[in-house]
C-alpha cells in the first residue's frame, strides 16, 4: 500500500484520571494508571512529530486534561509548532489560576461538556455533586478571558427532553458553537447503553429541534449534531475513515486510529515510547489493517459509498457482531442491521437501569488504583 | 458573534478570534482552522481572507480583486459575498 496522506489532527489523551464519573464516557473500561502516563518531555516530542507529519490541530483531552500540571506547557509547545489548540474539558477544575497560563500559552479554543440544564440531574449523571455550578462558572471565566467556547452537550434518554433549554443555555453562556453530542456507544457508554439510548421518536424530535434552532440562530450559534446511528440507514464515516485523518494517543503512549480502537482485541498497538510517530502512522499494523478499502468484504466492497463512509465504524462492528472487519451494522445494507435496530428499540422502550459510573473501581478485573 | 447575520457590500469582515489562517506545508496550500473545522482553501479564497482585516469593506475587497484579476466587478462581488457568508455562518468570520 502506498504511503498515506498526512493526518489532520492529534487527539492527545493526557490522562485517564477524572473527577467525574460519566456513565457515557468513551474511555475504555480498563482505564490507564497515573504511573504509566507519558511525561512532559515525551509529549512535547510527540507533539512536534505530529506537526511535522502534517497534523493541523491538537485536541487535549482525557480523562480530564486539567489534572495534568503541565497542560499549559504542552499547549505552548503545540502552539509554537503551529497547531490549532483545543482543550476538551469537564471544567470542574477550572479557575483563574489555571486559565491565565493557558491563554498565555496560546490556547485557541475551549470545549466544556455539560450533562444537563437541570443542576441536580446534571450532577447525578456526572456522579459529582456541585459539578454543574462549577462548569457554568468556568464557562463564564473562559468567555470573560476572551477565549472561544464550545458547549458539548452530551444528550441521551435521561436529558434529551431538555434540548431546547440546552440550546438557550449555550447562547446565554456566550458559546459560539454547540455540539449536541448524542451518546455514541463505545467504552463505558456501551456498558450503560440501556440507561442511555433514546427511542427513535425522541431522536427524530431532537433532529427537528436542532434544525429549527440552526435556522433561527444562524450567525449567532453554530450547532453540530451527532445522532446515535442505531436508527440510521447509513453509517457515519467514522473518524473520516480508519487511519485517514486522526491519531489518538492514550495516556501511556499507545497510538490508536480512534479512541475506541482498543475494543478490537486482535489489533496490536504501538507506543510512542518505542517508535517515531511517523512510522506508526504510516506502517503500524493497527493503522494498516482497515485503511482504505482493500480490507472490505461485501456489501461494502462493491458499494458506491465505500469511499464516503469507509464501511462505517470498525469498533461498532466489533462491539455488536464480534467481527471488526464486517460492515457496520448501522448500515441498512448490513445483513445484521435488523438486530441492531431491535436492540435499540427494546432497550429504549424498557425502564432505564441504574448507571454503572466510570470509575477505576468499576473497571473489570483491575487492580486497585495506584 | 454579533451584528446582523447577512453580509452586504458594506460589511467589514475579519477572522473570528478563534479562527486561524495558516499555510499548510504538508499539503501545499492555505487552510482555515476553527474548532473541529479544517477548511482547505483554494488560492482565491486564501487571497480573499488575507484581505479580511476587519476594516476593509466587502465592496472594497471585491473591487481590489476585480482589478487585480481583470474580472467583472459585479460577478466578483457576488462570489466574495457568497464565500464570506458561508464562513460567517460557520462562525469563522465576524462582520
Ligand atoms: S466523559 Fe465524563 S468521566 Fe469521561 S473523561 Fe469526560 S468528564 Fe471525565
Ligand atoms: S454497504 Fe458499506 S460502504 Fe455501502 S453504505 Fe453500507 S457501510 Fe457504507
Amino acid at each position: 500500500m502506498s504511503a498515506p496522506g498526512p493526518p489532520l489532527a492529534l487527539l492527545a489523551e493526557l490522562t485517564h484520571r477524572c473527577p467525574l464519573g460519566c456513565p457515557y464516557c468513551s474511555n475504555p473500561l480498563s482505564l490507564e494508571r497515573v504511573r504509566d502516563e507519558l511525561d512532559t518531555t515525551i509529549w512535547q516530542r510527540v507533539i512536534g512529530e505530529a506537526a511535522a507529519l502534517g497534523a493541523l490541530q491538537i485536541h487535549f483531552s482525557g480523562g480530564e486534561p486539567l489534572v495534568r500540571a503541565d497542560l499549559a506547557a504542552l499547549v505552548a509547545h503545540a502552539h509554537a509548532a503551529g497547531l490549532y489548540t483545543n482543550l476538551i474539558t469537564s471544567a470542574v477544575l477550572f479557575d483563574h489560576r489555571r486559565l491565565a497560563p493557558l491563554k498565555h500559552a496560546g490556547l485557541d479554543h475551549v470545549q466544556i461538556s455539560l450533562q444537563d440544564t437541570a443542576p441536580d440531574n446534571a450532577d447525578r449523571i456526572a456522579g459529582y455533586a456541585g459539578g454543574h455550578r462549577k462548569k457554568l462558572e468556568a464557562a463564564r471565566l473562559v468567555r470573560g478571558a476572551g477565549l472561544a467556547l464550545t458547549i458539548n452537550a452530551v444528550m441521551h434518554r435521561q436529558n434529551l427532553a431538555r434540548l431546547p433549554e440546552m440550546i438557550d443555555l449555550a447562547l446565554e453562556l456566550g458559546a459560539g458553537r454547540l455540539e449536541v453530542a448524542q451518546v455514541q456507544y463505545y467504552g463505558w457508554a456501551l456498558r450503560n447503553r440501556p440507561s442511555l439510548i433514546p427511542t427513535r421518536a425522541e431522536v427524530a424530535a431532537a433532529v427537528a429541534i436542532v434544525a429549527a434552532a440552526r435556522e433561527r440562530l444562524k450567525g449567532r450559534l453554530v450547532i453540530d449534531h451527532v445522532v446515535p446511528d442505531y436508527y440510521a440507514k447509513r453509517p457515519k464515516a467514522c473518524m473520516g475513515g480508519w487511519a485517514r485523518q486522526f491519531i489518538n494517543i492514550t495516556p501511556s503512549g499507545l497510538v490508536l486510529p480512534c479512541h475506541a480502537a482498543q475494543g478490537i482485541p486482535t489489533l496490536r498497538f504501538e507506543s510512542v515510547r518505542e517508535r517515531p510517530l511517523a512510522e506508526i502512522w504510516e506502517r503500524s499494523e493497527a493503522f494498516e489493517r482497515f485503511r482504505g478499502t482493500a480490507w472490505m468484504a461485501e456489501p461494502c466492497r462493491s458499494c458506491e459509498r465505500r469511499e464516503i463512509d469507509f464501511g462505517g465504524c470498525r469498533c461498532q462492528a466489533m462491539a455488536i457482531l464480534g467481527e471488526a472487519g464486517e460492515t457496520d451494522p448501522a448500515c441498512a445494507l448490513s445483513p445484521h442491521h435488523a438486530r441492531l435496530l431491535a436492540l435499540a428499540e427494546a432497550e429504549s422502550a424498557a425502564e432505564p437501569p441504574s448507571f454503572t459510573y466510570r470509575r477505576y473501581a468499576n473497571a473489570p478485573s483491575e487492580p486497585a488504583p495506584a | 458573534m454579533s451584528a446582523s447575520a447577512t453580509l452586504t457590500a458594506a460589511s467589514q469582515p475579519g477572522l473570528s478570534p478563534h479562527a486561524r489562517l495558516r499555510h499548510d506545508g504538508a499539503r501545499g496550500g492555505w487552510v482555515l482552522l476553527g474548532p473541529e473545522r479544517v477548511l482547505m482553501l483554494d488560492e482565491i479564497a486564501a487571497e480573499i481572507l488575507t484581505l479580511c482585516d476587519g476594516a476593509a469593506s466587502i465592496g472594497a475587497i471585491a473591487d481590489a480583486l476585480a482589478q487585480r484579476h481583470a474580472a467583472p466587478p459585479a460577478a466578483v462581488l457576488n462570489d466574495v459575498l457568497e464565500m464570506l457568508q458561508d464562513l460567517r455562518d460557520k462562525g469563522l468570520l465576524t462582520a
